[in-house]
C-alpha cells in the first residue's frame, strides 16, 4: 500500500476475511483494494487504480456522478451493477472513513474532501446465477453470509417443487382413469348410466335439439337363461359394438340396465330421421352372434322422443317419455320402434318415415304408418321384424 | 413418516435387487403403492415392516442392509439431489461432519415432515469424532447405520480418507467413530454451488 493508506494492515485483513466482496476507494475516488470474492469476478489488475464509478453504475440512488454526490451517501443503501458485468444486480452499504485512521497518519493534502470509503458489496437474488456464472463456492462468501443457506433452500425447493409437479401428474391421471371409470360400463365399455345422465342434463339445460331413444333387447333373457351369462356377455359386448358402428361418432350410447340402452342423438329432430336409426339399429344387433360354437339372436326395442317435441321438459319428463313409447313398442310386439308423440304435434306429423328405397337394407321396402290411438305413433315395419324374431327365437 | 423414506427404500432395493424380488416381498407384506408416494405421509410402521420384511428375504441383518441403503442414497446418481444437499453442508469433510448436528433441521427445511434424530458431534482427539444419534423412534426403525452408509459415501465425494465404526446403542442413542485420516486423500467428486438442479 502507498503512503497515506486509509486502512492499518490488520483492517484490510479484517476487512478481507468479512467482507469478501467491499471495496477502498481513495479519496480521489480511485479504487485503492477490494475483496477477493469481488477480484475473481472483475479480475484485480482490472480494479487497482480505477476509477470507482468508472467501474460501477449506481441504480439506486441515480445521477450519482462526482465523489461529493457518493461521499453524501455515507450509511446509505446503494443499488449498483459492475458496468461490465450489468446483469449481476448489487446490494451494497458505503461508509466513510474517518480521515487519518490508518498507519500512514494524516491524509496529505486531502483531508478536506474528506477520508476514504468503503463500500460493502453483496449480491441480491442475482447470487445464483453469479454462483454459477463466476463458479463461487462457499469459501468465496463470509462465514456469516447465508448466501450458501439460501442456496441450498432453492435447490431444495427446487427438487421438492419436482416432485410435487410428478405428485400432480400422478394425481391428475388417477382422477381422470377413476373419473372415465365411474363414467363407463365396465362390460362393454359403453357410457354408464351416471354418465348419460349427466349428458342428458348438459343437452337440456343448454336448449339443444337431440333425439333420445330408449333400447330393450328383445331375448337377451333367454339367451342368458339358456346359455349362461358367459353368452349374455358375449352378446352385450357384440351388441354394443355393433349399436357403435351404426350411429354417429358423436352420438352417445349408454348401458342404463341389464340389457336396456340409452341412445342421445345431439341435433337431431326430425322423426324421420329418428326413424331409420331406430331400424338401423335394431338391424345391427338382429344379426346373429356367435361364440364360435354356438349362434344367438337376438332383436330390440325402441321408444324415442325428440326434444323439440315439447320444450322445457325435464330430463326425467324426456326419459319418462321415451320410455312410454318403449313400452307401446314392447306391446305392439319384438322388434319395433315408436317415436313418443308428445302433445304439441299430432301423430301424423311425425310418423312418417324415411322415403322407401332409402331406407337402410333389411328395412321394410313400404313403409306405411299406422297410426294408432293414444300418444305413440307407429312407425312400418315392425310386423316384419317381428316375424322373423318370432321365427328365430323357437 | 413420509412416503418419500419408503420410495427410497424401493429405489435401493429394486436398483440392487431386482424388481421380482421387490414385488414379492412388498406383495408378502400386503404394501401397496400409496405408501411409497413422495409427499405424502406414511404410517411409520409400514416403513419398519418394510425394512424387516426385505432383511428376511434376503438373510441379511438390518443394519447392513440400512448401511447399503445410506451409502445408495449418496452414491447413485439417482438421487443425486441427496449427495448435492448434503454437500451444502461444508466445502471439505470436516465441516461436512460439523453440519452434521444441522442436519435435521436441513432436512426440515427441504421437506417440512421429514423428522430425523438429533445428531451431536463430539470430538474426541485430533481428527477422531463421535457422532451421537438420539434413539429409534416409535416403530423401532434406527437412522445410525443409514447414517453411517451416508457417511462412508461422503467421505468418497469429498475425497477424504477416513474409518468409521458403529460403537452400538443404548436405549437412548446410537455412537458413529469417525477417524479422519486425511482430508485430501483423492479428488473427491466435484460439486457446483449452483451446479445441477436436475431431479433425480
Amino acid at each position: 500500500m502507498t503512503g497515506g493508506a486509509p486502512l492499518t494492515r490488520a483492517q484490510a485483513v479484517m476487512l478481507d476475511r468479512f467482507c469478501p466482496m467491499h471495496v477502498v476507494i481513495g479519496p480521489t475516488g480511485h479504487v485503492i483494494g477490494c475483496g477477493p470474492t469481488l477480484a475473481r469476478i472483475v479480475a484485480p489488475r482490472a480494479v487497482a487504480g480505477a476509477r470507482f464509478l468508472e467501474l460501477f453504475e449506481l441504480t439506486r440512488p441515480r445521477a450519482v456522478q462526482d465523489m461529493a454526490t457518493l461521499r453524501a451517501l455515507d450509511g446509505a443503501r446503494l443499488r449498483l451493477r459492475l458496468r461490465a458485468r450489468p446483469r449481476y444486480a448489487l446490494k451494497g452499504q458505503l461508509s466513510v472513513l474517518p480521515p487519518g485512521d490508518g498507519d500512514g497518519g494524516m491524509m496529505d493534502g486531502g483531508a478536506m474532501d474528506g477520508g476514504a470509503m468503503v463500500v460493502d458489496l453483496a449480491f441480491g437474488m442475482s447470487v445464483v446465477e453469479a454462483v454459477r456464472d463466476f463458479g463461487l463456492s462457499g469459501g468465496d462468501f463470509a462465514v456469516t453470509d447465508l448466501a450458501t443457506e439460501m442456496l441450498y433452500l432453492l435447490e431444495a425447493k427446487t427438487v421438492a417443487m419436482e416432485e410435487s409437479r410428478r405428485l400432480n401428474r400422478r394425481l391428475e391421471d388417477a382422477r381422470h382413469a377413476a373419473q372415465e371409470q365411474a363414467m363407463t360400463d365396465t362390460l362393454t365399455g359403453l357410457r354408464n348410466r351416471r354418465a348419460f345422465d349427466a349428458l342428458l342434463a348438459r343437452a337440456v339445460q343448454a336448449g339443444d335439439r337431440f333425439a333420445l331413444l330408449h333400447l330393450d333387447l328383445d331375448f337377451f333373457k333367454q339367451v342368458n337363461d339358456t346359455h349362461g351369462h358367459a353368452a349374455g356377455d358375449l352378446v352385450l359386448r357384440a351388441a354394443a359394438r355393433r349399436m357403435l358402428s351404426v350411429v354417429r361418432a358423436h352420438d352417445v350410447i349408454a348401458r342404463v340396465g341389464g340389457d336396456e340402452f340409452a341412445v342421445l342423438l345431439p341435433g337431431i329432430d326430425s322423426a324421420g330421421t329418428v326413424s331409420r336409426v331406430a331400424r338401423r339399429l335394431i338391424a345391427a344387433l338382429e344379426e346373429p352372434v356367435t361364440d364360435g360354437a354356438q349362434c344367438f339372436r337376438i332383436s330390440a326395442s325402441i321408444g324415442a322422443t325428440l326434444s323439440r317435441d315439447r320444450p322445457g321438459r325435464t330430463p326425467a319428463a324426456i326419459l319418462e317419455g321415451a320410455d312410454r313409447a318403449l313400452y307401446a313398442a314392447k306391446a305392439a310386439g319384438r322388434g319395433r320402434h315408436r317415436l313418443d308423440a308428445g302433445q304439441a304435434a299430432g301423430p301424423a306429423a311425425r310418423d312418417a318415415p324415411g322415403p322407401a328405397g332409402t331406407a337402410e337394407p333389411g328395412a321394410a321396402a313400404q313403409a306405411r304408418a299406422a297410426v294408432p290411438h293414444g300418444p305413440v305413433a307407429t312407425e312400418a315395419e315392425g310386423a316384419r321384424v317381428a316375424q322373423g324374431v318370432a321365427m328365430r327365437s323357437r | 413418516m413420509n412416503g418419500l423414506i419408503n420410495r427410497a427404500i424401493e429405489c435401493f432395493a429394486r436398483d440392487s435387487y431386482g424388481d421380482p424380488l421387490w414385488q414379492e416381498v412388498t406383495t408378502a407384506l400386503g404394501i401397496g403403492e400409496r405408501a411409497f408416494e413422495p409427499l405424502m405421509p406414511c404410517d411409520p410402521g409400514v416403513t419398519a415392516r418394510l425394512v424387516d420384511g426385505l432383511a428376511t428375504r434376503l438373510a441379511r441383518a438390518k443394519a447392513d442392509l440400512l448401511e447399503d441403503l445410506g451409502t445408495y442414497l449418496v452414491a447413485q446418481p439417482r438421487s443425486e439431489a441427496v449427495r448435492r444437499l448434503l454437500r451444502f453442508g461444508g466445502v471439505d469433510f470436516a465441516e461436512f461432519l460439523e453440519s452434521l448436528e444441522d442436519l435435521p433441521d436441513r432436512a426440515r427445511l427441504a421437506m417440512a415432515e421429514l423428522d430425523l434424530p438429533a445428531i451431536a458431534l463430539h470430538m474426541q482427539g485430533a481428527g477422531v469424532f463421535r457422532v451421537e444419534i438420539a434413539g429409534a423412534d416409535d416403530a423401532g426403525l434406527r437412522f445410525g447405520p443409514v447414517l453411517l452408509g451416508m457417511l462412508r459415501a461422503m467421505a468418497d465425494d469429498y475425497g477424504a480418507l477416513v474409518l468409521l465404526e458403529y460403537r452400538g446403542r443404548d436405549a437412548g442413542r446410537e455412537i458413529i467413530e469417525v477417524h479422519l485420516l486425511d482430508a485430501a486423500f483423492a479428488d473427491g467428486r466435484a460439486f457446483a454451488l449452483a451446479g445441477g438442479r436436475a431431479a433425480p
